[in-house]
Formats: C-alpha cells, structure tokens, sequence
C-alpha cells in the first residue's frame, strides 16, 4: 500500500487552502486527491465577480480566486492527483486507509498519517423536496444549470421558473436572463431569501425578475419536457393557500432549495456527524471523532463567503500538521462544550481543549431566522460574559465569535460555553 | 423648475438591506438630487447616490475556447461600465471564440460594448493536442 503523511480528499477552496497551510507548518508528503480534471472546486463554475474581498482585498471571479491558491499549491510543488474518486475511507486501529480509483491506476488504496476532509456539499435535488407533478426533462439543480452554462456552453431552457432564492439561483436568475432566457419568477417558500441582499439588487432588481416570498411549487406539467409550472402562497405551516396559485408556462424549472454537506466517506468512516449541519463533529482544532482526521469547508457546514472556507481549510492544515509533527498529547485534556442556544442554530466546533487550543479560535454559527436589533451573547457556564449587539442577523449569513485561549484560562472549572440571541 | 419624483432602492452594503429612497429632479441636461432618506449610514447615501446617477456593474460571462483543455473560459470586464451597457456586452461576447491557451488577464476584446472598458480573460485555459481532447 501505497503511504503519504498527509491526504486530503478534495481539491476544491478548503482542500487547496488546506494543502498549502500544511505545507508551510512542517509537512512535505502531501496528496490531494480530486475528482474533476482539473482543480478548484465549484469555483470553476461560478464566473460572477465578488470572490476574495477579505482574503486578497479586491474582487475576484471564482475560476481567478481558484487560480491564486492553485498557483500556491503548484510552487511548493504540492501533488494534485486529477480524475481521481475517492470511493471508500476507513478508520480502523488508527490506520487510515483511502480507497480511490482514476483510469490510469484503476483501484488503489493509500495508508494516510492524516485525512483532511474537504469534499464540500451537493445541492438538495428535486427528490428531496417533495414537488407533486410529472417528472418530464428541464428539471435541473441551480448548480448544474451554472456548470452547463458556464463551463459546457450550452443553455438549459429558454423560458424558467426558479425555485428557492439561495445565492446560486439568484445567481442563475441574473446568468439565464443575459444569455437571452425569460426568467419569470423566483418563489421562496420561507417569507424571507437565504441570498445575500447584494444579489438579491443586482441579480433580480437590476432585470426586474420578481421574487415571491413565502411562495411553492405545487405543480409540473409536461410529459416530456416541462410545458408549465404553478406556484401557490404558502401559509405559516408551509402549506398551499387555495386561491392564491399562478400557472408560469415555461421550458425550464431550477432548484436552489439548499446545500448538504457530502459526507458518504465520512459516515464510511464511522465518523459522528452533527444532524444539523449534516457535516462531522469537529474539536477547536477542527478534528473530527476518528484521531488525526480533520475536516474543513462545506463538507463541514455550508458557508456564504468562500474567505471563511480558506481561513478554516488553512486551520485545519495547521492542526494536521501539528498532530503529524507532535501527535496526541499524552494527557488527555479537559473539555468545554459549545452550545447553541436560543436562536442559533449550531456551533461549529462543537467542543475545545483549552489546554491545546491555538490563541484564539474562530466559532461560527447560523442564526435560526430574521433578527433585527438582537445581540449575541456568549455566557461561560450560564453567565453571560460578552454581549456583542448586531442590527441585523439572517440565516444566509454565517456569523462568529471569537474565543481567546488567555481568557478561558481564568476559567479553569468552565464546562459549557453557550452562545444565544438576546433582544438587544 | 420642473416636479420632483422618488426612485426606490435597496442598500447593498451590509446584509441590513435599507430601502432607500431618493427625491429626484429633472434640471436642464441632468438630474438633480433633492434629497436621500432612509439609509442608515453615510455608505447607504454614498450608494445611492451613485445608483441613481451613474450605476456601474462589473460585467462577467464566458466566451468559447478553441483547442482548449476546457470549452469556455471565464472573462470579464477590465473595470465596472453602465449598468444599460450589460446587455449589449455579453451579446458582444457571446459571438467571440478565443484560441488556448487562455490566461487570466488576456485581453479578449477592446472595448465592451462602446464603454471604453477593455474585456479581459478572468480563468485559465491550457492549450490540448488535438488527438488528447
């Protein structure tokens, strides 16, 4: 069997971010393993421009955000092996074995010193979402209609309707409607978009595509092809309101109904996985349950802002490099457990090791719903210690709380650490 | 002096999303701001002064790729043009082929739909042997 100290499993943001920063802490036998010919995730299809502005300060396309860490990756002369599926993962007696296969080497198996995760997620499809009606073509994921666009060249439909006003339909109402498609409406079954306002402006706004709030699809129709599509209000419970429904005729329907973490390898592995972030249970250092297995990106929880994903994939690089270098510290550490409370709705990581834990670290956290004038709050043991007040908070965008290692230390009895939403 | 009217708009500098509204008035040869309300900050009336008098977009697409490892390559405008010039440049674009490779900041064609603004490659793109594609 073939052995590397360090595999990561996804050439995508997280898995570049994360070779390079292992790289530069100590760690030379390096592997990424990617699926698609060439590196850089879903990046490579996202051709709109606002990637970056944290991490290189200017506005970057995807394909120009991927080609910066790409670039890192190639001079330090990290190996990328393309076209290549990772089909199995296991940990048993602390080794870690990767199964994979490509054209050139068939099926092989690497023993890894460290995995990092970094397989990122998948769109929730049609069947997942319950939508009565026929199932004829012209049915397609947000996402694949971008990569047909964008990358194939080909268009999906003349005449759409889009369900669900994440960034990527959003995103894809703007796209469709510029290479010379009627977008006619975008429903949204909660009463408010999980998109960022910016694209809400400038994808629907700028092109007068209206956006239905609290509405459903409750009808397809076409044998094979879609002819016509009929979105009703919904109430409170979620459920159609007689009366209210609008038959749209069109050729097209795309989902963006959500994103789910692609952990197949991950639950292969017996890893634990957190039921609301679909994604592993990881430490402060970003380590999942199975020791030296870390994980990082969207294959952990679903982030809005691609610079939070290189700064977590480059933590998690650091924390494998650590652990190749120094291994398990021999005392076994206390634990703090993160809880979210009261409007939050998890907390990634799920728990620290105040004696090991870096400087500071980065907790993120989703909000439940629209919050405005709230405050976040983080009480140690039941008492509130800060109280950071934020005029608005949404479940599209991803916030944080930073924990500093010099503070938890004057808490050496502390246990729980819970972070809620107060009214300000 | 003629009437006042009102444009509305939402604010895109924060996830707060404020709806603006701008008091406009027509003088000879531009209009005229009467007045901003409803923004919370000074980005807010920053922002909508600029939407109402001179909105710009940076403007992406894709464009084909001849003898190239991947079919399209990503590209965009050098910097932002007039929002109404959007349209006439990607319909500019979407007739254009280039040859691989294909480097970022390449220049694909020199003035985006009359604006001045150059339109630059923004991905990538390998040039392949054609027995290999």
């Amino acid at each position: 069997m073939i052995y590397h100290d360090l595999v990561i499993i996804g050439g995508g943001p997280a898995g570049l971010a994360a070779a390079v920063s292992a790289k530069d802490n100590g760690i030379d036998d390096i592997l990424v393993i990617e699926r698609e010919k060439e590196p850089g995730g879903i990046l490579n299809q996202c051709i709109h421009n606002g990637f970056g502005l944290h991490t290189f300060g200017e506005e970057l396309t995807g394909p120009e955000y991927a080609a910066r860490f790409i670039d890192q990756v190639l001079s330090r002369g990290i190996p990328c092996k393309k076209n290549t599926m990772v089909v199995d993962f296991s940990v048993a007696d602390n080794q870690k074995v990767v199964t994979a296969m490509n054209r050139e080497d068939g099926i092989f198996q690497i023993s890894a010193g460290a995995v990092i995760l970094a397989m990122g997620c998948r769109e929730r499809p049609r069947g997942a979402l319950n939508i009565p009606g026929f199932r004829p073509a012209g049915i397609f994921s947000a996402g694949t209609a971008q990569r047909l666009v964008n990358m194939e060249g080909f268009m999906p439909g003349r005449e759409v309707v889009i369900l669900g006003s994440g960034d990527i339909g959003l995103i894809m109402a703007r796209r469709m409607t510029l290479e010379g498609a009627k977008v006619k409406v975008v429903a949204e079954l909660m009463p408010y978009s999980g998109g960022l306002k910016r694209n809400i402006v400038q994808c629907l706004d700028d092109f007068g595509i209206p956006l239905k709030l609290s509405h459903t699809v409750i009808d397809i129709e076409g044998k094979e092809r879609v002819e016509a599509v009929t979105i009703a209000q919904v109430d409170g419970n979620g459920r159609p309101v007689p009366g209210t429904e609008e038959r749209y005729t069109c050729d097209t329907l795309l989902l963006s109904c959500g994103l789910i973490p692609e952990n197949e390898l991950s639950r292969s592995a017996g890893i634990h996985i957190n039921p609301i972030t679909s994604g592993p249970v990881v430490s402060d250092a970003l380590e999942t349950s199975a020791e030296g297995v870390f994980a990082c990106g969207n294959v952990l929880h679903v982030h809005d802002l691609v610079d939070y994903v290189s700064q977590e994939a480059a933590a998690a690089g650091k924390n494998a490099a650590r652990f190749l270098l120094k291994g398990k510290p021999e005392h076994a550490g206390r634990i703090i457990e993160l809880v979210a409370e009261n409007g939050i709705r998890y907390t990634v990581p799920s728990f620290l090791n105040p004696a090991e834990m870096d400087d500071t670290v980065t907790v993120r956290f989703r909000v439940d719903g629209v919050y405005r004038n709230h405050a976040i709050t983080v009480c140690y043991d039941g008492k509130p210690t800060s109280r950071r007040k934020r005029p608005v908070m949404a479940p599209g965008e991803m916030e944080q709380v930073i924990l500093h290692r010099k503070e938890l230390a004057l808490y050496p009895d502390l246990k729980q650490i819970a972070i809620r939403i107060e009214k300000a | 002096m003629s009437d006042t009217y009102k444009q509305e708009l939402t604010c895109i500098g924060c996830p707060l999303g404020c709806p603006i509204t701008v008091t406009l008035q027509d003088v000879p040869g531009r209009r005229e701001i009467v007045s901003v309300a409803g923004n919370t900050c000074a980005k807010g009336d920053a922002y909508a002064r600029k939407e109402v008098t001179d909105p710009t977009r940076i403007v992406t697409t894709a464009v084909r790729v001849n003898g190239g490892a991947a079919p399209m390559v990503n590209v965009k405008t050098a910097s932002d043009i007039p929002k109404e010039k959007i349209s006439d440049c990607v319909a500019a674009l979407r007739g254009i082929a280039v040859t691989a490779p294909v480097k970022i900041g390449d220049l694909i064609l020199k003035d985006a739909a009359g604006t001045g603004v150059p339109v630059v490659a923004a991905g990538n793109v390998a040039a392949v042997p054609e027995e290999t594609r």
